[in-house]
C-alpha cells in the first residue's frame, strides 16, 4: 500500500489515564482559582513561570517518562500525553521547562553520557532546568543543514562560534542545545554536524532578545563568540548531530501544542456563544466544525504518540499532524473573528476573549513556522507518498 | 461465523482481493450503464459471508462487530463497489435483527417511512406512499422500512410489492422513488429499543463516512501515481512543490477522516457517551475531506482527469454524491456545536475527553 505512511492507527490510553487526568485538572483549578496564574493561549511559548514549573515536578509531572533512577517516574508516553494535553488546554504557563520537558529529557536519555543524564535528568524532572534549542540561524531557517555556526577543536572540549537566532527562552533558560559544524562542510552536507550542551552563563554568550508583534520577548538572538564547550558537554557522538537533530522532530511536531496552542479561544467562544439565547444554527455549526476537526486532530496525535512509544519512528505523521494542527489553530483564529464579532483587544481583562484573540492572532504566524515551515513539512509528506508508490 | 475473531488485517487482505476479483473499474461502469449495480460482486461477498457482518448469527448474520463491517466498507469504498453493502449491513440488517426478524439473505434496500400511510389488515400491514431517493431500491430484493405511525413498526416488503422510478445520483448509483399501493408487508415487529429516525440517520451517516474514507484514499493514490508517472518539462510533477503541496495537503485531510471515521465505529460500538457526536465529527470531517480531495485529485491530473475515460471519477463523483447523503457538513457540524454549546466553555474539555473507557 502506497499509503502506508500517511495511516494513523487507533490508539487506547492506558488505564491510569482517567485518574490521572483528574488529579491534573484538580490541580490546575485549584492553581487558578488561587490566582497563581491567569489561563492564556499560546503559553508554550509566552508563559514562562519557573515556581509553576516547579509545583509540577514536585507532583512528578515533569520527566514523567524519565526512568526514576534519573529521577523521572518511569511512567508511560502515553500518560504523559494526558498531564501535556491537560496543560495545554488549562492555558497554563508551561513554557519553562517544555523543552527540557518535551525534547531535551528525552534526547539526553538516549544520546547523553551517564554524567549527562545524572546531572540533568534529575534536574528536569524536578522542573529546575531549563533549556532553549540553537537550530536556527540568520541565514538557516529551513534548511538547516546550512548552519554554519562552528565548533573548533581546542585543548579539552570545542569553541563555538557562530549566531543562532529564533531561539525561544534563552534569556530565561541556562542551558542551550546547539547544533553546529564540527567538520568543515564536505560533500554530505548531513555530515560533519554535532550537537552540543551549552551553559548560556559562560563566558562569550550574548543574549539578545527579539520583540515579537505583542512587543513581548519569547525569541532570542544568541551570539556565541569563542565559547568554550568542554567534551563532557558533547551530546552524543561527534558528527551525528544531523541524525539526532532529526530524530528529535517526530516529538516535536506531533505533540498536542500543534493544535492546542488557541484552544482556550475556542472555549471562550463557546462560552460567548453559550450565553446568548439563541446563537443560531450557523454559528452552532462552524463552532461544531472547529470542534469535529479538534476531536480528529487529538485521535491523530495520540496516534503518533502511541508510535513513538512503541519505538516506531513516524516522522510523516507528524508532519501531517503539525500541518493540520497548526492550520486548525490559525482557522480557531478566523472563525472567533467573524462569530463572536469581537474586536481583539491587547489590553482587555486577561481571561476576555478580545484579549485572548488579541493574543491569539499577533502570534498566529508564528504557528505554521514554529518547529518546521508547513511548505517544509508538506514536502516531507509528498516524497513519502512517493517513495511508497508501488 | 466467528468473523468477530477475524483480524482486521486479514479481513481487509481478503476483502481487498475480493474486489480486486470481482470489482476492476470496467465492472463499475458497466454497473453503471446497465442495471446500476453489479451482481458479481454481492454473490463473492454473499459466499464469503461478508455481507451480515455485523448481524447476530441467531438472525443469519456473521456476529462480528462494526469495526469489522467498517473495515470492509472502506475496502468496498476504494473499489467503488456498487453493491448496497452499507444498505444491508449497518441499516436493513441492523433494523431487521433489532426487531427480532431474521435477515433474509440478498441485498436490502432501508429507509425511514416518513409520510406513509399504515393500514392493519389482519396481522399484517398494507403500505402506501411514496419514498423518494431511495438508494438501492430497484436492485434490492428487499427493502427494509421503519415506521413510526401509527405505531413504531419496522416492515420488510418483497421486492414485487413495490414500484420503482429508477433515479440516480452524480456516481450513477441507484437513488430511486419508490411508490407502494397497498404493499403488503412479508413481515412486520415492533422495532429494537435503539432503533429510531435518528439513529438510522446516524448509522447511514457512519456507513457514508467509512465509505468516503475509501473513496478519499482511493482519489488520492490515484493523484500520487498520476504525478509520478506524468512527465512536463523533463521532470515528473510530483518533484514541483506546488503539486507536492496539493499532493499533501490531500494526504492530511484523507487521514484525518479515516480517522474520525475509525473513532465513530469503536465509540458506537462501544456504546461510548460520545458516540454520537463522534460519528457527526465523522461525517462533517468526511464532507469536508470530499471537497478537497476531489478538488485538488482533478487538479493534479490535469484534463484527462475530468473525462469520461478516465478511472479517477469513480472516487471524485461519489464523495460528491455520498457527502450530501444522511446528512452534509453542515448539519453534522450542527449537530456537534450544539453539544459544544450545552457544555459551555468550561465544559467542553471534560466532554471531549470524557471517553476514556475505551482503555486498552
Amino acid at each position: 500500500m502506497s499509503l502506508r505512511d500517511v495511516r494513523f492507527p487507533l490508539a487506547a490510553l492506558p488505564p491510569e489515564a482517567t485518574s490521572l487526568r483528574g488529579e491534573v485538572r484538580a490541580f490546575l483549578q485549584d492553581e487558578v482559582a488561587a490566582g497563581r496564574w491567569v489561563p492564556g493561549v499560546d503559553t508554550w511559548l509566552s508563559g514562562w513561570d519557573a515556581a509553576f514549573s516547579r509545583r509540577l515536578g514536585e507532583r512528578g509531572w515533569l520527566g514523567m517518562t524519565i526512568p526514576t533512577e534519573y529521577g523521572g517516574q518511569g511512567r508511560s508516553a502515553l500518560e504523559r500525553y494526558v498531564v501535556v494535553e491537560e496543560l495545554l488546554a488549562a492555558g497554563a504557563p508551561v513554557a519553562a521547562h517544555w523543552i527540557a520537558d518535551r525534547q531535551t529529557g528525552p534526547s539526553l536519555l538516549k544520546h547523553g553520557s551517564e554524567e549527562q543524564r545524572q546531572f540533568f535528568l534529575p534536574r528536569i524532572a524536578r522542573g529546575e532546568c531549563y533549556f532553549a534549542i540553537g537550530m536556527s540561524e540568520p541565514d538557516s531557517g529551513s534548511d538547516l543543514a546550512s548552519v554554519r555556526t562552528r565548533a573548533d577543536r581546542v585543548e579539552g572540549g570545542w569553541r563555538l562560534t557562530g549566531t543562532k537566532v529564533w531561539t525561544s527562552g534563552a534569556h530565561e533558560a541556562q542551558w542551550f542545545f546547539v547544533l553546529a559544524r564540527s567538520e568543515p562542510l564536505g560533500e554530505d552536507r548531513h555530515a560533519g554536524l554535532s550537537q552540543f550542551v551549552v551553559d548560556l552563563h559562560a563566558a562569550g554568550v550574548t543574549v539578545r532578545p527579539i520583540q515579537l508583534l505583542t512587543g513581548a520577548a519569547h525569541f532570542n538572538e544568541v551570539v556565541l563568540d569563542g565559547v568554550f564547550v568542554p567534551d563532557e558537554r558533547v551530546l552524543g557522538a561527534v558528527g551525528a548531530g544531523w541524525r539526532q537533530v532529526t530524530a528529535e522532530l517526530a516529538f516535536e511536531r506531533s505533540g498536542p501544542e500543534r493544535f492546542l496552542s488557541t484552544y482556550l479561544l475556542l472555549a471562550s467562544l463557546v462560552g460567548h456563544l453559550a450565553r446568548q439565547a439563541d446563537a443560531g444554527a450557523v454559528a452552532a455549526a462552524q463552532v461544531g466544525a472547529l470542534v469535529a476537526r479538534l476531536m480528529t486532530l487529538r485521535e491523530m496525535s495520540l496516534s503518533v504518540a502511541a508510535a513513538l512509544a512503541a519505538g516506531q519512528a513516524p516522522a510523516t505523521q507528524a508532519a501531517l499532524v503539525k500541518d493540520v494542527g497548526t492550520r486548525f489553530e490559525q482557522e480557531i483564529i478566523e472563525a472567533a473573528h467573524l462569530v463572536a464579532a469581537v474586536e481583539p483587544d491587547p489590553d482587555a481583562a486577561p481571561d476576555s476573549l478580545a484579549r485572548r484573540l488579541a493574543h491569539a492572532t499577533l502570534h498566529s504566524p508564528g504557528f505554521t513556522l514554529r518547529g518546521g515551515t508547513n511548505e517544509i513539512l508538506r514536502g516531507i509528506v509528498a516524497r513519502a507518498l512517493s517513495a511508497g508508490e508501488r | 461465523m466467528g468473523h468477530g475473531a477475524m483480524a482486521d488485517d486479514l479481513l481487509v487482505a481478503t476483502a481487498e482481493e475480493l474486489f480486486a476479483d470481482t470489482c476492476p473499474p470496467e465492472a463499475v461502469d458497466q454497473a453503471a450503464a446497465g442495471d446500476g449495480w453489479a451482481p458479481q460482486v454481492w454473490q463473492a461477498l454473499e459466499q464469503a459471508g461478508m455481507t451480515l457482518l455485523p448481524v447476530p448469527e441467531a438472525r443469519g448474520g456473521a456476529g462480528a462487530g462494526l469495526v469489522e463491517a467498517a473495515a470492509l466498507l472502506r475496502a468496498a469504498g476504494r473499489h467503488a463497489a456498487p453493491v448496497p453493502l452499507a444498505e444491508t449491513a449497518l441499516l436493513a440488517g441492523w433494523l431487521l435483527a433489532g426487531a427480532g426478524l431474521d435477515v433474509p439473505s440478498g441485498p436490502l434496500a432501508a429507509a425511514v417511512g416518513e409520510g406513509l400511510t399504515l393500514r392493519r389488515v389482519g396481522d399484517g400491514w398494507r403500505v402506501s406512499g411514496r419514498l423518494s431517493r431511495v438508494p438501492w431500491a430497484r436492485v434490492a430484493e428487499r427493502l427494509v422500512v421503519l415506521v413510526d405511525v401509527p405505531e413504531p413498526l419496522v416492515l420488510l416488503l418483497d421486492r414485487s410489492a413495490y414500484d420503482v422510478q429508477p433515479g440516480r445520483n452524480v456516481a450513477s448509483e441507484p437513488r430511486d422513488e419508490v411508490t407502494f399501493d397497498g404493499a403488503v408487508a412479508a413481515a412486520a415487529a415492533a422495532p429494537g429499543p435503539d432503533a429510531t429516525a435518528d439513529a438510522f440517520l446516524l448509522r447511514g451517516a457512519l456507513g457514508r463516512a467509512v465509505l468516503m474514507s475509501g473513496a478519499a484514499e482511493r482519489a488520492l493514490d490515484l493523484s500520487v501515481g498520476y504525478a509520478e508517472q506524468r512527465v512536463q518539462f523533463g521532470r515528473p510533477i510530483a518533484r514541483f512543490q506546488a503539486v507536492q503541496q496539493h499532493l499533501a495537503e490531500m494526504a492530511g485531510v484523507v487521514a484525518a477522516s479515516s480517522i474520525a471515521a475509525d473513532a465513530a465505529v469503536r465509540d458506537l460500538q462501544a456504546g461510548a457517551p460520545l458516540a454520537r457526536v463522534r460519528v457527526a465529527a465523522a461525517k462533517e470531517q468526511a464532507g469536508r475531506t470530499a471537497g478537497v480531495v476531489a478538488r485538488l485529485a482533478h487538479q493534479v491530473h490535469g484534463a484527462i482527469g475530468f473525462t469520461r475515460e478516465h478511472v479517477l471519477r469513480q472516487a471524485t463523483t461519489r464523495l460528491w454524491a455520498w457527502r450530501d447523503e444522511y446528512g452534509n457538513e453542515q448539519h453534522w457540524a450542527r449537530v456537534v456545536g450544539e453539544q459544544a454549546l450545552r457544555a459551555g466553555a468550561d465544559g467542553l474539555w471534560p466532554q471531549l475527553t470524557s471517553d476514556e473507557e475505551r482503555h486498552g
